[in-house]
């Protein structure tokens, strides 16, 4: 206020003209605004008696908008309009000083330009020093800010026509916007009782409607041209509102009492069932009321059964999902691979038992498995994120290392995670299926082993065919020497029976010639020493002949040589053969030789010697009695049989397997009693088994012996 | 087995008077000597030669009637001096008698081949070579009789 007067004093010094308002002139401005609904119109008009009644030259009048977010400019006298509208200050912005100024309440004189912004703040006005006249309005006790009046040049005449102007201006502006207000929550008001699904009213203690709402008044509300059903409806609707009303007790109470009520519908003519809520209400002023509000219960009954049945769908689905989730689970469990789900943030929502084993510990675990399941957990995380920051992947593979939570083990996994997406294509969660490898690895080991051994072994097969091939090797060059030596053998025995033959036929040819009278006569000492010469000269010649017989069949210089003959034909000829022999001994020598004998191939020479060998065998050592030449055929092994039978000293049993080895007679010492060289029967044998056949013997000592030569009717060979 | 010959039964000794000329040829001069001794002794007239080379000079120059030829001779052997004898003109008719000391299978397929007329194997007693002497120069018979019997 000191400023004031000191700018007033300044003003008053400068000399300059002014005209004191008078009376009249504020009365009739106070009227205007008293008749004046627009503020604006208000303020431009305060404004102009302001530059009227003093020497102002520049007037802005500037107000809170209705929003109460801004000061913005109204009016401006010697400004510009474009710089009136631009001039605004938001009332949050904390220290400008026409807030400040706009809350103390108390006119301001502020310096010229070039001044500290802080201390003059920008305005439309020019560069002078002004004047800032807060407007402050009265609503009820409360002072309500509602603008200011920023004039310029600033003398003391200015300051206190300003200050009234601020005064009757002030409740000018504040009124329409308190009212405005109270207009506006009442339209608020309406329309949100109006948007209410339910009829509300409010009546007085007589029942009469004070409010209502669209929906009641629908209900209760009747209009001239509403059709003769209508109306009856609705006539009928407040007779039954009223009579529920009249029931009603005028206590107030602090619960609202609710009844059933059922109304007509004015527009179908159908039954209404409401519920109908009161609530009484004491109003100072306006008395006691009842505020009603009325419910349609069918909607309700209708939302209560669809509720019910859809509470019984959720039921079946629940229990269907269960199941499906109970299979599910079966499912997951039954694998043996660990399954893990997560959340897409990475937290493990469901897994199967497998799993457990992995990543949790039971209430009872130990320090030592709460921290492998961690570090399964960690592994695992880690693991998970991969498939995080592949965004474009849909699946990771990879190798997580496990422990096994109960015992420690190591366990190598090969996990394979993949995202679950929803339908609307975002991440909904994570499947992780952990592969146990310890098997497979376990196995590759194995494998490796086994090739490894199976390398070892053929190895080894190498090395011994090898072996085998060196030895086969070392074999025939000793069969190829062994035939050497053989052949050698052989023509060695062969040169050995030459040089034998020679000097034996001048023995046996001298012996012979002697023996004929040749030289002359001999005495009978001497013919019966040249024939002991003879007879031991003929023995060396068998045993020779024999030795030889056996080297051929040895060496294998015996080759067989197979025709067809008859067998009848070749025992005849075996029988001539041994005439003189016969003749000698008192022997009955018999042939039998069944018909049916097949025609044979074989080696003919070869069947005569075993024969002749056998018979001549059979005379030698049968003194007395009878020997007998047997042939039969055996079709089933077409096999023939030649047996010869002898009734002569026979042979023991111990000695019977003896005869057929080379130089063993049944006793060595018959040698000198029977002859021969013990040979015979050795030769016999090699030569059936050329002919693919064997000789057998049947014996006994003093009964006589038999021997069957058995052969095949056709040699196989050549 | 033995076979006793009657002596002398059916030629007997014949000191004088032309008898058949043998050629005996055999380099082992005992048993040349042996075979000599009692061919003489049956009457027949003896030549002798210890190599197929002589004996082909022999046989050549005294034309005998029958020869006894040992397979294993000095010089020139047995189956080549009867394959010169065969062959030529002079001496194809006389006969051959081979006698050799080989048992072997294919010594007298051999000397069959050479072209001999008969084969016997030694030890060979002077009598059963007069008997196939006797045989080979009988007017009826002068075909080869296979070997037979020990």
């Amino acid at each position: 206020m000191a400023q004031v007067t000191s700018l007033a004093a300044r003003a008053h010094g400068s000399g300059r003209k002014f005209v004191r308002a008078s009376a009249d002139a504020k009365l009739a401005l106070v009227e205007f605004l008293l008749g004046c609904e627009d503020i604006v119109e208000c303020a431009r008009r305060g404004a102009e008696w302001l530059a009227e009644h003093t020497d102002v030259e520049q007037v802005l009048c500037a107000a809170v908008n209705p929003d109460l977010t801004r000061l913005v400019g109204l009016v401006g006298y010697g400004v510009p309009a474009a710089r009136v509208k631009k001039f605004s200050v938001r009332l949050d912005a904390r220290d400008h000083p026409f807030l400040s100024l706009l809350a103390d309440g108390d006119p301001k004189v502020f310096p010229g330009n070039g001044a500290d912004p802080e201390e003059r703040p920008a305005t439309p006005l020019g560069n002078g020093p002004f004047l800032a006249v807060p407007l402050r309005g009265r609503v009820g006790k409360q002072q309500i800010p509602a603008g200011l009046l920023l004039v310029s040049p600033v003398t003391a005449d200015v300051a206190r026509e300003t200050r009234w102007l601020a005064q009757v201006l002030s409740h000018r502006l504040v009124r329409p916007r308190y009212y405005g207000r109270l207009a506006r929550d009442r339209s608020w008001l309406t329309t949100i009782i109006n948007a209410v699904p339910d009829a509300i009213l409010l009546t007085d203690a007589d029942g009469r409607m004070i409010l209502a709402n669209n929906r009641a008044e629908a209900l209760l509300a009747g209009r001239e041209d509403d059709s003769e059903g209508r109306q009856r409806a609705v006539a009928l609707n407040n007779m039954l509102f009223s009579s529920a009303l009249g029931e009603r007790t005028f206590r107030p109470e602090v619960t609202p009492e609710r009844r059933e009520l059922l109304l007509v519908d004015p527009a179908e003519g159908s039954d209404l069932p409401f519920e109908l809520l009161t609530t009484v209400v004491d109003d100072s002023r306006e008395g006691t009321g009842i505020v009603s509000v009325l419910r349609n219960v069918a909607d309700l009954r209708r939302a209560t059964e669809e509720l019910e049945e859809n509470y019984r769908r959720l039921r079946a689905a629940e229990v269907e999902v269960r199941a499906e989730r109970d299979r599910l689970d079966l499912i997951i469990d039954s694998v043996v691979d660990p399954i893990v789900v997560t959340d897409p943030t990475g937290n493990i929502v469901m897994m199967n038992v497998p799993a457990e084993r992995l990543f949790t510990a039971g209430p009872d675990a130990t320090a030592e498995e709460a921290a492998r399941v961690r570090a399964n957990d960690a592994n695992f995380t880690s693991f998970i994120s991969n498939l995080f920051f592949g965004m474009a992947d849909m699946r990771y593979r990879g190798g997580i290392s496990m422990v096994d939570a109960r015992t420690g083990a190591r366990v190598p996994v090969e996990a394979v995670s993949g995202k679950i997406m929803s339908e609307h294509g975002e991440v909904s969660a994570i499947v992780t299926i952990l592969h146990d490898q310890t098997e497979a690895l376990e196995k590759e080991r194995l494998y490796e082993a086994l090739k490894l051994a199976s390398q070892e072994l053929e190895e080894k097969v190498r090395q011994a065919t090898a072996e085998l091939v060196r030895q086969n090797e070392l074999l025939r060059r000793q069969a190829i020497e062994l035939e050497q030596a053989s052949a050698a053998k052989s023509l060695f025995l062969a040169n050995m029976s030459h040089e034998f033959r020679t000097p034996l036929n001048a023995i046996l040819g001298y012996t012979s010639i002697l023996l004929k009278g040749v030289a002359g006569p001999l005495s009978s000492m001497q013919r019966d020493n040249l024939a002991r010469v003879d007879s031991n000269g003929r023995h060396l010649l068998a045993i020779i002949n024999d030795i030889l017989d056996i080297s051929r069949i040895e060496a294998g210089r015996m080759p067989l040589h197979a025709s067809e003959f008859k067998l009848a034909d070749l025992i005849r000829e075996v029988m001539v053969e041994v005439e003189p022999l016969i003749a000698r001994a008192r022997l009955d020598l018999t042939t039998e030789i069944v018909a049916d004998l097949p025609v044979l191939r074989t080696d003919r020479a070869k069947l005569k010697q075993i024969v002749l060998n056998l018979l001549t065998n059979a005379l030698k050592f049968t003194p007395e009695g009878s020997v007998k030449v047997s042939a039969s055929h055996r079709p089933t092994t077409a096999q023939v049989a030649i047996e010869v039978a002898d009734s002569g000293i026979g042979i023991a049993e111990a000695d019977q397997a003896k005869i057929f080895e080379d130089f063993q007679q049944a006793d060595n010492s018959s040698t000198r009693t029977y002859g021969g060289a013990g040979l015979g029967l050795s030769i016999c044998r090699r030569l059936a088994t050329m002919l693919e056949g064997q000789i057998t013997l049947e014996s006994r000592l003093g009964r006589g012996s038999t021997f069957t030569v058995l052969i095949p009717a056709r040699v196989k060979r050549r | 087995m033995t076979r006793k010959t009657p002596t002398g039964s059916k030629t007997g000794p014949r000191p004088e008077g032309p008898g058949p000329l043998i050629l005996v040829v055999d380099d082992f001069e005992d048993n040349r000597a042996m075979y000599v001794q009692f061919l003489t002794f049956e009457g027949f007239r003896v030549a002798e030669a210890d190599n197929g080379k002589e004996a082909l000079d022999k046989a050549m120059t005294l034309q005998p009637d029958l020869v006894v030829m040992d397979l294993s001779l000095p010089i020139l052997d047995g189956w080549e001096a009867t394959r010169r004898l065969k062959s030529d003109e002079r001496t194809r008719h006389i006969p051959v008698v081979a006698l050799t000391g080989h048992a072997l299978g294919g010594h007298s397929e051999r000397a069959r081949d050479a072209g001999c007329d008969s084969y016997l194997t030694k030890p060979c007693l002077p009598e059963d070579l007069v008997v196939e002497i006797r045989r080979m120069l009988a007017p009826s018979s002068s075909k080869p009789k296979p070997r037979s019997g020990k």
